[in-house]
């Protein structure tokens, strides 16, 4: 493993269930701290012609907020989401068919985009979909003072200089997503992938 | 940064999830229980890989999570055998050679197209039944149950049945009775079924007498004499995922009190 991990940069507890729900043909519900997310994952099942491709599966991602209908931050979160699944994902192996994978946010305490991206993982796991590996979200605030926090918690991100998201995948752990809102320098957020993302 | 994300020694009977790569054994003779980290120079014989698990270059790789198991090989020193992952799934992908129960819903020309719970509809001819030729056609309706296996199933191609074995006989297949009733279960629980000597449906058949049909897309069709017995029969077969095998023997003992 690497260094030992600063203070401040323990995960909050989390918590799965796979397997819950009943009409899906996968699904799981991921805790961390008081974020919590449902995914359901319905596939590999028929496609619409316009969305059908030879090559792939076509992966779609509907992300539901908790109250209110979906907006342009859902929309882009579904792309990003759907951006890490799809490189995980063995779609060479259903091409002409769709996966389906709905996420709806059960209550929203900070870090709800790795909550997503680790509730969307063990959901295709569940749903017994082919995939090359396993990925992995984590969230990091850095603080005005340069302070790194993983797992932020609602207060922690307001407070943040900036919030980079990032998604791992379990072989060699390698770098799927990373996203960042706010101000930071390109050197802080290597630093914060490279000690801290990789020790989570 | 962390290792090459090689596995080290899995043995047959561990939970593997996706990602993981497991060395074939380098000496043939060697036991195949253990797959070890080295090099290995190719096995002798032909190593089948089975379901939940792919060839890459350095061994094979885990695309599903499950139990890994093995077969040693049927022949002295002939072949590898097969390794496989056990998996659980509800979606059905089709597999040339399965027996499926479908059901037809809709007639176009020469073949009707049968819905097998998989991700594209089935094509089955007309032709297919036993006896049937371009004169005597079998009496087929949409919405109507069959039971038949797969010649065509692979990710290219549209999946394609038949009603008879490759001598031209039914063999047990064929359009399945109006009465009766259809359900689903998990892919896992129709594999226990079938195996030989399953306990759960010797005992089932001590307590009320029914004909069954398994179908490997995780659809059961029963019929017993009332109505009543085929809801008993169809609901502990949903229920026994999730029962152990006493309290199984514990509710068909109460069943079969009153």
């Amino acid at each position: 493993m690497g260094s030992e991990p600063e203070p401040g940069c323990a995960l909050r507890p989390f918590a799965v269930e796979q397997g819950l729900l009943s009409r899906p043909d996968g699904s799981a519900a991921f805790v961390q701290g008081d974020t919590s997310v449902l995914a359901g994952v319905y596939g590999p099942a028929e496609v619409r012609s316009s969305r059908e491709s030879p090559e792939r599966a076509a992966l779609d991602v509907l992300l539901r907020p908790k109250v209110g209908l979906p907006g342009v931050l859902e929309r882009s979160r579904e792309q990003m989401v759907r951006r890490a699944c799809e490189a995980a994902l063995l779609g060479e192996l259903h091409p002409r068919s769709s996966v389906t994978l709905v996420l709806q946010v059960v209550s929203d305490a900070g870090s709800l985009l790795s909550c997503c991206l680790n509730a969307a993982c063990l959901a295709l796991l569940d749903a017994g979909l082919p995939l090359r590996s396993l990925f992995c979200g984590v969230t990091c605030a850095l603080a005005p003072d340069g302070a790194v926090a993983l797992d932020p918690s609602a207060r922690q991100e307001k407070e943040a200089r900036a919030v980079l998201t990032f998604a791992f995948e379990s072989t060699e752990k390698r770098l799927l997503l990373s996203t960042t809102r706010g101000a930071c320098s390109a050197k802080e957020v290597e630093y914060v992938r490279d000690v801290h993302g990789t020790s989570v | 940064m962390a290792a090459s994300g090689l596995s080290a020694e899995v043995d047959v009977g561990q939970v593997v999830l996706p990602g993981d790569v497991l060395l074939l054994p380098a000496a043939p003779n060697a036991d195949g229980e253990r797959l070890r980290l080295g090099p290995s120079s190719a096995p002798r014989g032909r190593l089948l890989c089975g379901p939940g698990l792919r060839r890459c270059a350095a061994g094979l790789l885990v695309t599903k999570c499950g139990l890994l198991r093995h077969r040693p090989p049927a022949g002295a020193g002939t072949g590898g055998g097969a390794y496989w992952v056990d998996s659980q799934q509800k979606r059905y992908v089709p597999v040339k050679g399965d027996p499926i129960i479908g059901i037809v819903t809709a007639k176009a020309g020469d073949i009707f197209k049968v819905d097998v719970g998989g991700s594209e509809q089935a094509s089955l001819s007309y032709l297919a039944f036993e006896g049937a030729t371009k004169r005597n056609r079998p009496n087929v309706q949409v919405g109507d149950l069959v039971y038949g296996q797969f010649i065509v199933a692979n990710k290219d191609m549209e999946p394609e049945m038949v009603c008879i074995d490759s001598s031209g006989r039914a063999n047990g297949m064929g359009i399945i009775g109006h009465e009766g009733l259809l359900f689903k279960v998990s892919l896992g629980l129709i594999r226990k079924l079938l195996a030989p000597n399953c306990e759960i449906i010797q005992e089932l058949g001590q307590l009320y007498p029914f004909e069954i049909v398994l179908g490997m897309n995780g659809r059961i069709w029963v019929k017993a004499k009332t109505v009543q017995q085929t809801l008993i029969v169809a609901n502990i077969l949903e229920a026994c995922e999730h029962m152990t095998s006493e309290q199984r023997k514990q509710a068909l003992a109460k069943l079969s009190e009153s």
